[in-house]
């Protein structure tokens, strides 16, 4: 149990107002990733929900208890470092049960709690072994095994697995996700890597700059983002986003003239935007398709063949660039001319303020 | 294929360049070796050659005298006296310097205003040189008279006493430790303040707090800094001379006559060459078996 409710959270370093007001709730047994860009302040955030940094305004409360005071070993959240922070000079063993040691738990307790996480994390044969001693991905679960064997409310994951390699973070990934299926716990993952925060997440929490831009499942961010940051920073390769006017609306759809580009239509049927609007339509490069006398022209820059389909990077007139995921067979050569429209009705509008324009319910068969 | 014929190749490149590593390099070391035996060797054979003669500068010439020097060293009682001495020396100053050197590095390893100054002054008296420490204990600290201890005790309505008569083995420990625990507190400190951050916070999370912190977490970790510390210092030590010298010459009677300072009172006091360099001979074997152990001790630790 815990369910984790942070109103208003600050934090107020001498220099630098690094969290900025946090309004997040997230509920028992939710495997919750905080994404963001480098420095957007998700270590911090995540180290004051530990205990590790002071809160310095707003309220922090743990099942309903206040906990902004409570210190970090009462506060029943357990912590992996990126850097795993194991104890050097104690065994495998050691560690694992050190702060049920310090918690004066009886041995033998201590002994069955260690076997335990240890065979669930596959570390039965390496319990007398010294931290130097291991593999990075087992220096890794020994850091989990030892949040693991305190039973706690909840987890707490500081970019856990960028120091493992490719194959291994896969791995890892996937057992994470079991494990908080099994646990049945609540787990906090901070990365920057947004494809990690796309498959692990029940829901991510995208911050930028100390505040949040926007809360929501994995498909939510990736089909309805906020703003045209979220829009710029989920989803890979990166959603083309295109300037334009509003020319025309029926019940349906709206028409913009991009600029530098011929007239798109876009679905928006429940949004209220005038004609003459300044407006971003954002496309995915896999909602953009290659056509002929598309309204969107440009010169094929770059071709990026990954088998199973075409990245293709588009020169636009202005000099920007656009991507457009087409199929393998597409016959698209560098230096092509080539034109482009979006597809499927999937694209999505941002008014000038940068926010978006069109929420549309999305469902899932 | 392509990967086979590659793989072939590192292989014979690999085996070639072990074989040409394997040239004889003696010649290379023979300049280093040669001075080295100039440098430390021949005065070795010499003082082992010394060591069986019967050679005192008063009456020469020097004649062999088979094991007779050696004979005198062991049935000595002097010289029991001043291993034993050397040995109370030696684990005095080490008791101190590690005990202090912890707590001290550990209280400016804290956060607090003009901590910087605060670590110069308790480096300090490492820089000053043994003979002035000595002098500046003997004449400014601990002198009956003129002493800060007399006027201290005199404070406390007590007599103040002649430190170098009363407890003349407790002072010259003190002056050494008061020179050593510097050394200890800067290894530490530094050593302290290569303790990663994520450990501590770690340990804070698992809720080790004050002693438990102390004992499960920075202690440990500075195990390996505190051998080093008790090797480098043991090494010195047994070789403290300056500090006996300027202010008790060995006495009263031989109460701080350490071996080191037995063999100056055998060689510039008696003019006696051949005893004297007997004792050095067992000095040279107790400095190394001592180191011996030492070296081991803290190879382990290193390893561990
Ligand atoms: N002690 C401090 N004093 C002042 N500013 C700080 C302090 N610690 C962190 N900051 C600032 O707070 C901001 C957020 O830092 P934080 O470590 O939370 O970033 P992050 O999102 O985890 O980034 P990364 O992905 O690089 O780990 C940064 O701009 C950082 O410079
Ligand atoms: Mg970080």
């Amino acid at each position: 149990m815990a369910k984790l409710i942070l109103q208003n959270v600050e934090k107020r370093y001498e220099t630098f107002h690094a969290i900025k007001g946090i309004d997040l709730s997230i509920d028992d047994r939710e495997f919750v990733v905080f994404v963001g860009p480098s420095g957007c302040g998700k270590t911090t955030l995540l180290r004051m929900i530990a205990g590790l940094e002071d809160i310095t305004g707003g309220d922090f409360s743990i099942d309903g208890v206040r906990a902004n005071d409570i210190p970090p070993d009462k506060r029943g959240l357990a912590m992996v470092f990126q850097t795993y922070a194991l104890y050097p000079h104690m065994t495998v063993a050691e560690n694992m049960g050190f702060a049920l040691k310090m918690a004066k738990v009886p041995r033998d307790e201590i002994k069955a709690k260690v076997a335990h996480a240890a065979a669930m994390l596959q570390l039965d044969k390496v319990l007398d072994r010294r931290p130097k001693a291991l593999s990075g991905g087992q220096r890794q679960r020994v850091a989990i095994g030892r949040a693991i064997v305190r039973n706690p409310k909840g987890f707490l994951f500081d970019e856990p697995l960028s120091n493992l390699d490719a194959a291994l973070r896969v791995q890892m990934r996937t057992e994470l996700v079991k494990l908080n299926k099994q646990l049945q716990t609540t787990m906090i993952y901070v990365t920057h890597d947004q494809i990690e925060a796309m498959t692990m997440a029940d829901r991510i929490v995208v911050l930028h700059a100390g505040i949040v831009e926007q809360v929501g499942s994995p498909l939510e961010l990736y089909n309805n983002p906020a703003n045209l940051f979220v829009a710029g920073f989920i989803g890979s390769p990166k959603m083309n986003l295109l300037e334009g006017v509003v020319t025309a609306r029926d019940d349906q759809h709206v028409e913009v003239k991009l600029d530098d580009a011929g007239t798109v239509a876009v679905m928006a049927a429940r949004i209220a935007v005038a004609p003459g609007t300044r407006v971003t339509v954002g496309m995915r490069p896999e909602h953009t398709a290659l056509v002929s006398d598309g309204p969107i022209g440009g010169v094929a820059d770059f071709v990026e063949h990954l088998g199973n389909e075409t990245l293709v990077y588009v020169k636009r007139p202005d000099g920007r660039q656009m991507i457009v995921k087409a199929d393998d067979l597409a016959g698209v050569r560098m230096g092509d001319a080539v034109t482009m429209a979006p597809k499927g009705d999937r694209s999505v509008l941002f008014g000038p303020d940068g926010k978006a324009l069109l929420r549309r319910e999305f469902h899932l068969h | 294929m392509d990967q086979g014929v590659a793989v072939t190749n590192t292989s014979t490149e690999v085996r070639s360049g072990r074989s040409a590593r394997q040239v004889n390099t003696l010649p290379l070391l023979l300049p280093a070796v040669i001075l080295l035996l100039l440098w430390s060797i021949l005065p070795l054979l010499r003082t082992i050659f010394y060591s069986f003669e019967n050679y005192n500068l008063m009456t020469p010439p020097a004649v062999f005298n088979g094991g007779l020097n050696y004979r005198y060293l062991f049935t000595d009682i002097s010289t029991w006296i001043a291993i034993k001495n050397s040995v109370v020396l030696v684990l005095g100053v080490l008791a101190a310097s590690v005990i202090f050197g912890t707590l001290i590095a550990l209280l400016l390893n804290n956060d607090f205003p003009g901590r910087n100054i605060a670590r110069l002054l308790a480096i300090a008296p490492f820089f000053v040189m043994s003979p002035v420490a000595a002098l500046i204990w003997k004449n400014l600290l601990l002198d009956p008279v003129s002493g800060l201890f007399g006027w201290f005790m005199t404070l406390l309505g007590l007599h103040p006493i002649a430190w170098f008569s009363t407890a003349p083995m407790l002072s010259v420990v003190m002056i050494y430790s008061w020179r050593w625990i510097p050394f200890a507190t800067l290894i530490l400190l530094t050593a302290l303040q290569s303790l990663d951050t994520d450990q501590l916070e770690a340990a804070r999370m698992d809720g080790a707090k004050g002693f438990a912190r102390l004992r499960y977490i920075v202690l440990p970790h500075l195990l390996r800094p505190i051998s080093i510390v008790i090797m480098l210092e043991s090494i010195f030590l047994l070789s403290a001379f300056a500090v006996i010298y300027t202010t008790t010459n060995g006495g009263p009677g031989d109460a701080t006559t350490t071996l080191t300072y037995l063999i100056f009172i055998k060689a510039l006091n008696d003019f006696s060459i051949g005893s004297a360099s007997a004792a050095g001979v067992f000095a040279i074997v107790l400095a190394n078996v001592l180191a011996m152990f030492l070296i081991r001790a803290v190879s382990r630790n290193l390893q561990a």
